[in-house]
């Protein structure tokens, strides 16, 4: 929880990591990966919250906990598994790894699980399996993830639709989608999320959330969440801006606010990427700049408190004190939210 | 001989084609050998792991200009510090395609991600030419009433995509090249603002992670 002037935020962070990437759990691919990260983290990060890279390949369990629940004001943390390993060939951030992890801190964490179509019938057991033990609510899918020769798959892919099929059967409504650099045929634009539209379409009563609102198509995630009720943003790595470059997170923003509306977008920090203190502290200061308001408008406080946490409790059925409620008789709808032809 | 600044000023108008900005101006050209044959060209990206296609594309793009002028025979393109720099390196240097580059995870050469990315950047550059026009005159116009700098890279990109950029052609056009209805102005004014955003934005993220890769090596 985070209190300002008088008014307390529901914190949910939606968008978090306990990853393992030491030398010994890594090859050249996940050596590169992890420098990559490191290179998002020390770029956008006040400098006061940088690390040394020792700590950045694998921070404990206490800096995790202290950064998010002890100083971080987070409420409840989902968890989202990268597996990742063909990089990392214990994995990079798997559910087991985030169970055990959550598993001491219980009412903290809410842990997601993953799949791939590409292992077929087996891997629909293994989500069965997976549910079994963690009583999942959401998966994390990443796209680019590489499977031997194969450097990607889409959510439009025959051999996903039976997955879907089975997180419907199984209640796992939550299916939080990252694009990455590669996809098959590696010569088609990997960060494109028209399948995202493809699949929601398809599983109207399953919730797409698009990570990093589909940055780098910013574009094209907002053209796709306008048609399909049941795609969201979710702000993991649009996060940051706020202090490098505030006016381009006033853009992304206020775009998605006019694009999708104030109820299907969603905080996330990436921990430990970065962390949630800074960014819920800057975004609660956080107002569209005046010579920029005439075109994007401004945001509410109600606003703020449905993005921090009241849209993700909705998703994951978050008990949220009453308090810290906002009313919600009159329904804003996103202005840009009626189906037009594109461009 | 060929001079350093030839070169340069050949690389300066080959553009990376998701961001719409020019190799030099985005600081991904990292060194430049012209002393001998074969020219040298050294590139570098913002991370390791940016993606290959568009890699690609700016290595044979970047080829292909230095090639061009006059008294030079060989280039030689270096991509450093990317997980396919062997592979694009190697296909680059023969003028071979994108398909003999990853024969396994290609179907197809990159003109039709080439072309989406051109009607994008169309979108984005249609965008900051309305900033300075009032939005009830933009259907009417014709190209031919539009000067400076922005017209013309319209214009440009126009002739690229195989869309009359002729006088009489209307100024405004939608990405696939029609003609901009009154009606649809103000949607057409919201996505070419959309589409600028998003890659503004992704350009200023380039260039910082880049800085951030190489802190205190400089660019050519």
């Amino acid at each position: 929880m985070y209190e300002k002037d008088g008014r307390k935020y529901f914190v949910v962070d939606g968008h978090t990591h306990f990853w393992d990437a030491r030398p010994e759990n890594r090859n050249k691919w996940g050596e590169g990966f992890i420098a990559c990260f490191y290179d998002y983290h020390r770029n956008l990060s006040p400098e006061e919250y940088v690390w040394d890279k020792d700590k950045y390949d694998r921070y404990s369990e206490e800096d995790m906990v202290h950064d998010l629940f002890e100083i971080g004001y987070v409420d409840k943390a989902i968890m989202q598994p990268t597996y990742l390993k063909e990089f990392f060939p214990g994995g990079f951030n798997t559910t087991e790894q985030d169970a055990a992890m959550a598993a001491n801190h219980p009412g903290k964490f809410i842990v997601n699980g993953s799949f791939d179509p590409r292992a077929g019938e087996a891997g629909l057991d293994e989500l069965r399996e997976l549910h079994e033990t963690y009583d999942l609510k959401g998966v994390k899918l990443y796209t680019a993830e590489w499977r031997g020769e194969s450097r990607g798959w889409t959510l439009a892919d025959d051999a996903a639709q039976p997955y879907f099929e089975l997180c419907l059967e199984l209640g796992i409504k939550n299916i939080h989608v990252h694009k990455g650099p590669t996809i098959w045929p590696l010569n088609r634009d990997a960060f494109d999320v028209a399948d995202v539209d493809h699949a929601a379409s398809a599983f109207p009563d399953l919730n797409f959330i698009v990570e990093h609102i589909g940055l780098p198509r910013l574009e094209d995630f907002c053209w796709i969440a306008t048609q399909e009720p049941n795609v969201y943003g979710g702000f993991a790595v649009a996060m940051p801006f706020i202090h490098t470059r505030p006016k381009y997170f006033a853009q992304m923003i206020g775009e998605c606010l006019y694009w999708i509306g104030e109820d299907r977008i969603l905080f996330a920090s990436d921990y430990a990427i970065w962390q949630p203190k800074w960014l819920v502290e800057m975004f609660v200061d956080f107002q569209i700049p005046e010579d920029m308001q005439s075109e994007l408008g401004t945001i509410s406080d109600d606003q703020k408190a449905k993005f921090l946490g009241l849209n993700a409790a909705q998703l994951y059925d978050i008990e949220v004190p009453a308090e810290m409620q906002v009313s919600t008789e009159e329904e804003e709808i996103a202005i840009g939210s009626e189906p037009v032809s594109a461009a | 001989m060929t001079a350093v600044a030839d070169v340069l000023g050949a690389l300066e108008r080959v553009r990376d084609p998701e961001l719409d900005q020019s190799l030099v101006e985005l600081g991904f050209v990292a060194g430049v050998e012209a002393d001998r044959e074969p020219v040298r060209v050294r590139l570098r990206l913002p991370t390791y792991f940016c993606a290959p296609n568009f890699a690609f594309l700016m290595a044979a793009d970047a080829r292909a200009a230095v090639e061009a002028l006059p008294g030079v025979e060989s280039v030689q393109i270096e991509l450093e510090d990317h997980f396919t720099a062997g592979e694009i390196n190697a296909a680059v240097g023969c003028g071979a395609g994108f398909v003999d580059a990853f024969p396994d995870h290609a179907s197809d050469e990159l003109d039709e991600l080439r072309t989406l990315f051109r009607r994008k950047a169309l979108m984005a550059r249609q965008g900051r030419l309305c900033a300075s026009l009032a939005a009830d005159a933009i259907a009417a116009l014709r190209l031919g009433e539009l000067a400076g700098a922005d017209a013309d890279r319209c214009r440009e990109l126009r002739a690229e995509l195989g869309i009359d950029s002729g006088p009489d052609a209307p100024a405004f056009v939608t990405a696939q090249g029609a003609a901009l209805r009154a009606a649809d102005v103000p949607r057409f004014l919201r996505l070419a603002r959309l589409i600028s955003t998003s890659l503004e934005g992704n350009a200023g993220l380039c260039r910082s992670l880049l800085k951030t890769r190489y802190e205190g090596e400089v660019a050519a």
